[in-house]
């Protein structure tokens, strides 16, 4: 019995360890946005700074309309995508579970080739700049990630197929049900627990997308959250240039520059934390199912 | 005889016509998102006339030149270091975090108190979950050469000088591989985690029984009976060696030139040909480079995984 109190005691020392590995940038994070602009030039950033300031949230305040708007950019461009994404995935991840559809070989194999081979960034880059011209359009941060994985839409199709008996569907289609009406009011409340889960991997890709932001827009009042985080990590003057709206009035010497920049972080992951205990635990799924393939 | 199969397949696809309505939407999707890139590679053989736009253009306009771009790629240095670090990196990130994660997964499966593996679980994951801007400002937090905390806080304590983080690329090969751990290691462990836990319980009783440490009802059972997923996750893992996380190698070294030597990978080369360079020729090429080596590598990946279970394999 006592080898077990010393092994689970040993057991809880390693994973506090690991867990504190892998919390300790976000403490010290918080903790240097919430510092004193001057104690942090005198110490560094530090977990204990000499004196606490709101300085820099009370700076960012200040910059709101930038601020609010690269918000409002991301819940947008995070709520159109993902349930545009899951609607055309889950669409067509029922017509390929269907033995009825025609060509449903060839369609499943394209959309398998699709993980296979892709044409890379350059192509990609010229079809939707040139031909489509979506550079500097809100579409550019929505349409590329749409179905960007398109192992979606096969984890769905063999979600469709395993758990839905093909009974049911026949049954309503002889009761004179159409597709949609099938597809709308049975499969979809049947399979609410993968939806879900989908819907929380494109919720979290299109939130913590930066890349499609990075080579499509340029204008700066379309920037979403993460591309405005991306701009500061480089340049942190970068919010009171590009007349982006904010108040210049206070001058540059007097900007708290390093906690700012860190307040600005945590700004971008507030949002994330917050949502996620209550998602954890299909998120967890979807990782596992992603990765072995339901 | 031809003439009625497609009577009858005119007839299916007359009856079945919502279904098809409904898979439209996503192929039109595929076939702009997907398949009109991968038409347009060729222009990594053509000498790209700026003045054409349009699809037209696209496909079939501009100047055939043949080899020349890769020529060119090849000729230079560029395209055996991006090679070489895309594959080195790669290759240590699913040797060493395969390791880690299922050491970690064996340690988390042994806690007792649910409440607590459940918290283990959520902290190691939370940097799967935030974007690499933000690991960019959480690497910065701690590498800043006047504040970082590397430089004042742990480097004086083992009396060591302030390194200048970012200009130093020997430093990177190592900050690069930490932190990739650092942000994947949750991740792949809830993968193995799953894995341990679906093994039956009646092994380890009977092992108990016989007096097996728990040293060895790890090496001689759980490792074993994991081995599957281990082998088919890094299959999956070698099959997209050629393609590194774009993110890691951009945003954590704040894109610096001075780095280059050392974090410049396929994927970034590539970036920098065509949005900072301009020169997408050469940038085109590297690209079409990756794709096609990609595309062998996934293709014997799939393969050797559909020797070992054909659920597993993507086709």
């Amino acid at each position: 019995m006592r080898t077990n109190a010393v092994q689970q005691t040993l057991f809880h020392a390693i994973m506090a360890a690991l867990s504190a590995a892998c919390l300790f940038p976000f403490i010290l994070l918080f903790v240097v946005s919430f510092s004193d602009e001057q104690s942090i030039i005198l110490n560094g950033y530090s977990l204990i700074p000499d004196s606490f300031s709101l300085e820099a949230y009370r700076y960012l305040w200040g910059q709101l309309t930038p601020l609010a708007r690269a918000y409002g950019i991301t819940v947008l461009i995070t709520a159109v995508g993902t349930i545009t994404g899951l609607l055309i995935s889950s669409l067509l991840a029922y017509s390929l579970s269907r033995d009825e559809m025609p060509l449903r070989r060839v369609l499943s194999f394209l959309v398998v080739f699709t993980l296979l081979f892709n044409g890379g960034l350059v192509p990609t880059y010229l079809v939707y700049t040139e031909v489509f011209h979506l550079k500097n359009t809100l579409l550019a941060l929505i349409v590329p990630g749409l179905l960007t994985n398109a192992f979606f839409i096969l984890i769905i199709r063999t979600f469709f197929k395993m758990s839905i008996p093909g009974a049911v569907i026949e049954s309503a289609y002889i009761d004179g049900a159409s597709e949609w009406t099938i597809f709308s009011r049975i499969i979809l409340p049947l399979s609410l627990p993968i939806l879900a889960t989908i819907g929380m991997m494109l919720t979290i890709a299109y939130w913590n997308d930066w890349f499609n932001g990075l080579i499509y827009i340029t204008n700066p009042k379309l920037y979403s959250i993460q591309n405005l985080l991306n701009r500061m990590l480089s340049n942190i003057q970068f919010l009171m240039q590009n007349d982006l709206g904010g108040r210049s009035s206070e001058s540059l010497a007097q900007m708290p520059m390093n906690a700012v920049r860190m307040a600005m972080a945590v700004i971008g992951i507030l949002p994330i934390l917050c949502i996620y205990p209550f998602f954890q635990k299909y998120l967890v799924k979807g990782l596992v199912i992603g990765a072995v393939k339901g | 005889m031809n003439q009625s199969r497609w009577r009858k397949f005119r007839k299916r696809v007359v009856r079945h016509r919502m279904l098809i309505l409904m898979a439209l939407p996503g192929l039109a999707y595929l076939v702009i998102n997907n398949y009109l890139p991968m038409l347009g590679v060729t222009i990594a053989f053509k000498e790209i006339d700026y003045s054409r736009k349009g699809l037209f253009n696209l496909l079939f306009g501009h100047e055939w030149i043949g080899f020349k771009n890769f020529e060119y790629l090849f000729r230079t240095d560029d395209a055996y270091t991006i090679t070489r670090n895309t594959i080195l990196y790669n290759g240590l990130f699913i040797v060493l975090n395969t390791v880690v994660a299922i050491a970690v997964a064996i340690v988390l499966n042994e806690i007792r108190s649910r409440f607590m593996s459940r918290l283990y679980q959520s902290l190691i994951l939370l940097p799967y979950l935030i974007s690499m801007v933000i690991v960019g400002y959480l690497a910065l937090s701690m590498l800043n050469v006047e504040n970082g905390f590397m430089n004042k806080t742990i480097l004086p304590l083992l009396g060591i000088d302030p390194v200048s983080w970012y200009s130093e690329p020997a430093y990177w090969p190592y900050i690069l591989t930490f932190v990739n751990l650092w942000k994947n290691v949750g991740y792949l462990c809830i993968i193995y985690l799953a894995a341990i836990v679906g093994i039956n319980h009646e092994y380890y009783e009977a092992a108990v029984i016989d007096g097996a440490s728990k040293w060895q009802q790890i090496t001689r059972i759980t490792v074993p009976l994991i081995a599957p997923t281990i082998t088919i996750m890094m299959l999956l893992a070698v099959g997209r060696i050629f393609y590194s996380d774009f993110g890691l190698f951009y945003q954590v070294p704040l894109n610096s030139g001075a780095l280059k030597p050392t974090t410049d990978v396929i994927d970034t080369y590539v970036y920098r040909g065509l949005m900072t360079l301009g020169d997408i020729g050469m940038s085109s090429a590297a690209g079409l480079y990756q794709s096609a080596v990609g595309f062998v590598l996934i293709l014997l990946s799939n393969w050797l995984v559909r020797r070992r279970s054909r659920d597993q394999a993507l086709f």
